[in-house]
């Protein structure tokens, strides 16, 4: 099945046409077409094995399709790096470092020079630049958070984050998805895996429905949600 | 592009970092290192005549053991949290990694190296009859190939279920020509019987000929899936 949202096809929009990805014999993705708008939210939702995350790695370039193309602003993903930040389910972050010299670091790969920087992302997801312990000593919530930070750091104009919600208590969650509503309010596209469909009520302009490895519905709100 | 060489710098840094914190490579190396020169003592006691001839051997045998140990912590720390990938979603050229860490790993085999050579002298009773400053070039070299081989061949092994066994299966075998210019040129300069001379040629040619086959092959090892 296809789904397509309004909007022009092109150089500004977030393609996918036709993508299989196999693990094996597996399917994980079964010809998925899609376009996405930019300067939009998207929460992606469904069951476990749906294909959530691999269309998310498909995206961010880490997952190469058996079948079809994925385009990014008119770009591959590889060529898109500098426009994706990525949040996984995992920190992507080193234990043994603090916050700022994760970030320091990451900032490196993207030629970032300025610290400023990179206290800025810290601070836009509530947490303290200052903070000395390694990030393996973080609670579950301030590593998600500062897995967030990674993402946003060099100033991405598309945010894939996977489950970024998960084991962060509601207070905090909702302060995420604020952050993320005001990226998407500053012109970014935001993609969001999640479970959690009614945290982001409000805040996605559009929910993606997906069931075994294909999109099977595209809608304004978390309404199939409640149905299901 | 990111700029290759504050990447590698960046890299390199980080992983001294992170290896000053945990001690995880460096702690395993020498007590494995350790105990191979104490089992080997036990083992032949030789005599300095004797010793001259086989510790050449022994040594690289124990350096090559326990580069292992730590090559196989070199991308396990990647692994965790999959930071690798936050690497592969970036701009960042991936040889950069591949030289950082290859760097990386020759400063913590030559510190082990460093480390247990005085321990060799002492209970072999080592005395260099041949030019003593040939061993310089042949540990240099010799260790390089042992880590950027290694590096390679860990990250190739990344992703398979026993890793730990596959690199020495991978390793050993391809550094066969360099354990021996490694062996071969050590006793050349300890016993002072022959020149060193070809097997240092013959390591510069292996580490040349390995770190460019890895340069080339790298992108494809940290892009697959």
């Amino acid at each position: 099945m296809s789904a397509s949202a309004s909007g022009p096809a092109g150089a500004s929009t977030i393609t996918v046409r036709n993508v299989i990805k196999q693990f094996g014999r597996f399917a994980a993705l079964r010809g998925v077409s899609a376009e996405f708008d930019p300067g939009r939210f998207h929460a992606i939702l469904g069951d476990n094995g749906a294909g959530k995350t691999t269309l998310l790695r498909g995206l961010a370039g880490l997952a190469q399709p058996t079948q079809g193309t994925i385009s990014i602003f008119g770009k591959s993903p590889r060529d898109a790096c500098r426009d994706i930040g990525y949040m996984a389910h995992p920190s992507l972050l080193y234990d043994e470092m603090s916050g700022m010299e994760n970030l320091r670091y990451f900032a490196g790969l993207y030629g970032l020079k300025s610290h400023a920087r990179c206290e800025e992302a810290i601070r836009a997801v509530g947490l303290d630049p200052e903070l000395t312990r390694g990030v393996g000593q973080y609670s579950q919530g301030m590593r998600q958070r500062m897995s967030l930070a990674r993402a946003i750091l060099h100033d991405p104009r598309l945010l894939l984050l996977d489950e970024p919600f998960s084991n962060v208590d509601v207070h905090s969650a909702r302060e995420m998805v604020g952050l993320l509503r005001g990226m998407r309010d500053a012109g970014k596209t935001v993609f969001v895996v999640t479970h959690q469909a009614l945290l982001l009520e409000g805040a996605a302009d559009e929910f993606v429905w997906m069931q075994a490895g294909q999109i099977v519905d595209r809608t304004a709100t978390a309404e199939r949600g409640r149905a299901q | 592009m990111t700029s290759f060489w504050a990447v590698l710098s960046a890299t390199l840094v980080k992983d001294i970092r992170l290896e000053w914190r945990s001690k995880d490579a460096l702690n395993s190396m020498l007590f494995f290192s350790l105990l191979v020169v104490v089992i080997f003592v036990f083992s032949f006691d030789p005599l300095a005549e004797e010793s001259r001839h086989i510790v050449g051997g022994l040594v690289w045998v124990a350096f090559l053991f326990a580069a292992v140990v730590a090559l196989n912590q070199t991308w396990a720390r990647e692994l965790r949290n999959q930071v690798l990938d936050a690497y592969r979603v970036s701009p960042a050229p991936a040889n950069a990694l591949f030289l950082a860490k290859s760097v990386g790993n020759f400063l913590f085999v030559s510190v082990l190296e460093a480390l247990m050579t005085p321990l060799f002298i002492v209970f072999y009773n080592l005395h260099v009859l041949g030019p003593a400053w040939q061993l310089i070039p042949i540990a240099l070299l010799g260790t390089w190939a042992l880590v950027v081989n290694g590096t390679f061949f860990a990250a190739m092994s990344l992703r398979t279920r026993n890793r730990e066994i596959m690199l020495p299966l991978l390793l050993f075998p391809i550094s066969i020509p360099a354990i021996l210019g490694m062996v071969a040129g050590t006793t050349a300069v300890l016993t002072g019987e022959n020149s060193a001379h070809f097997y240092i040629v013959l390591l510069l040619t292996y580490d040349v000929v390995f770190t460019t086959a890895s340069l080339a092959l790298f992108g494809t090892i940290l892009h697959a899936e």
